[in-house]
């Protein structure tokens, strides 16, 4: 203290991310030289720009007035079959992502079921919901069963690895206090494992039940039945009022599920 | 009661955490288990309920050999050492009731615990628990909401109530403030003396080991180095534990205010009922 007193004050920096400061000068004028290529090549043809603005506002205009009415009972089948899309769908695929979460996860399962189940999850993610529908419309046809399934194995690759994650993030001086008693593995599991996840597994269903029923429009489009193929029908149609109903509803439906499930992740905490 | 020999456990990394233990403990004796971190003294009582396994050597609890068990008997050994924790380890976001009552997992089949339709008398045995530790008021509150003193009370419970003949106690009070920590280490030996149990206590806090302890077991680097009576902790066999520091003020002097000799068995400085349920 008495030195630093009487000699300069030291000085003190912030010691960079990058060490290497040739490194991290050369990655900051790289990215800078890539986005300006980036840029440079984007083309814009303003001329269509110019075109497409007015063509945009009559296409916009023509959704108003939103009409419920005229195509009321196909709207309102739509909505039905999507909602026991989104339903089912994610029934099943939580009740298949329970049993797959629980082997990928590293501190429960033996290597082998741990690499298999990771595969599972994997392969699942790969796909999005659309390709998934895609397939199985041309295995099982058109219709809501193929967007059932597109959506249930969709669900098991978004829950079974969050899950999976939760249960290795989860306290091991709990699981550990409770097998020194002797409980058995599904005691065990019951106990201290569960517990401990509960509250994300409900927050990820409800969230999962958000998430599909957005995507139950997506595959309809496609031909997987729901509310999508409704949408589709009115919009080759040229029934853009109808759609502008159709789209408000699907709105309306996804803000009420996200209040709903703020408010329920909350009280489950 | 429990009997270790030549117990020796060698980490996947190479790290040789117990050489060749050899130790007794009979019923009813608390024994503190001290040394730095990392002499090995919480894989040593993890090696004993084979939390950790044991790499060599044998463990008896009363004749019955635990390293050799299988999957069911280990269970059904497991049951007889209760286990209490740093951090008392208990699960969050269940009740006290449901974290005492998975002390009887052991016990209990799969669907009971499953629907938390405990048995009657394991019911009374965890009212009769809880109010001993000054806890039966708290039965449904969930773990996560009380103090770190009622919390560790509860992990006491939960190792009582599995009926052991050996409990396990890990840094009890390593979170707790002096004076719980006083009254955690006091509740522990009272009822060590009442259901004549055999302990090993792991505790860095030397003072309290010599206050509550009726042996003591100084371990470093995996090695026994000491192994005896509180009163036998001198300057040179802290060094011997520790390593080089000035122990004048650690040592415990025969004239404070609990005279060490005075109780010739059981637990150090027994007190009144009150002053173990004030201030928790």
């Amino acid at each position: 203290m008495a030195q630093a007193a009487l000699g300069p004050s030291r000085q003190w920096r912030r010691p960079p991310f990058i060490q290497n400061e040739r490194i991290r000068w050369a990655l900051w004028l790289g990215a800078a030289i890539y986005l300006a290529f980036a840029f440079g090549t984007l083309e814009v043809n303003w001329g269509r720009v110019v075109e497409g603005i007015p063509r945009g506002q009559r296409f916009l205009l023509s959704f108003f007035p939103p009409d419920f009415t005229s195509r009321l009972d196909s709207i309102l089948e739509g909505i039905y079959e999507s909602i026991w899309m989104t339903v089912t769908s994610t029934v099943v695929g939580v009740a298949i992502s329970i049993p797959v979460g629980l082997g990928a996860a590293r501190n429960l399962a033996p290597t082998p079921v741990y690499l298999f189940c990771r595969i599972v999850v994997a392969v699942s993610r790969t796909f999005p919901e659309v390709i998934l529908a895609i397939f199985f419309v041309k295995v099982f046809g058109f219709g809501p069963f193929a967007g059932f399934l597109a959506l249930s194995v969709a669900t098991v690759g978004f829950y079974a690895k969050l899950l999976a994650e939760d249960i290795e993030d989860m306290d091991a001086a709990q699981a550990e206090a409770v097998r020194a008693t002797g409980a058995s593995w599904f005691q065990w599991l019951n106990s201290a494992v569960q517990p401990q996840v509960m509250p994300r597994m409900i927050g990820l269903a409800v969230y999962r039940v958000d998430i599909n029923f957005r995507e139950s429009a997506v595959v309809g489009i496609v031909g997987g039945g729901g509310i999508g193929a409704t949408l589709l029908t009115s919009f080759d149609r040229y029934e853009f009022d109808s759609a502008a109903a159709i789209l408000l509803i699907i709105i309306g439906i996804v803000m009420a599920m996200e209040y709903s499930s703020s408010w329920l992740r909350k009280w489950v905490q | 009661m429990l009997s270790l020999r030549n117990l020796d456990k060698q980490y996947k990394t190479g790290d040789r955490a117990l050489k060749s233990i050899s130790l007794e403990v009979p019923k009813g004796q608390v024994m503190a288990l001290i040394g730095p971190s990392g002499a090995g003294k919480s894989t040593l009582i993890r090696c004993v309920n084979r939390l950790v396994e044991p790499t060599s050597g044998s463990v008896r609890l009363g004749d019955m050999e635990l390293t050799s068990l299988g999957a069911g008997g280990l269970r059904r050994a497991r049951r007889r050492m209760g286990m209490i924790f740093q951090e008392y380890a208990l699960v969050e976001r269940l009740t006290v009731m449901e974290n005492v009552q998975s002390g009887r997992l052991g016990y209990v089949g799969f669907w009971r615990s499953f629907l938390r339709r405990y048995p009657q008398s394991d019911v009374d045995e965890a009212f009769r628990l809880l109010e001993r530790v000054g806890l039966d008021d708290m039965v449904d509150k969930r773990a996560d909401e009380l103090s770190g003193g009622q919390r560790q009370r509860v992990g006491i419970a939960r190792a009582l109530i599995q009926d052991p003949d050996l409990l396990l106690v890990d840094e009890p009070t390593a979170s707790l403030d002096p004076k719980t920590s006083r009254q955690i280490m006091r509740l522990i030996c009272e009822l060590c003396e009442e259901r004549e149990l055999a302990a090993i206590i792991n505790i860095h806090d030397v003072m309290l080991a010599q206050m509550f302890a009726q042996r003591i077991v100084g371990l470093q680097l995996g090695e026994i180095v000491y192994d005896g009576p509180p009163d036998g902790l001198s300057a040179e066999v802290l060094t011997q534990i520790y390593g080089e520091e000035d122990w004048e003020a650690t040592i415990r002097k025969a004239d404070d205010d609990e005279p060490p000799s005075s109780v010739s068995h059981g637990p150090r400085g027994v007190r009144r009922e009150e002053d173990v349920l004030s201030g928790i």
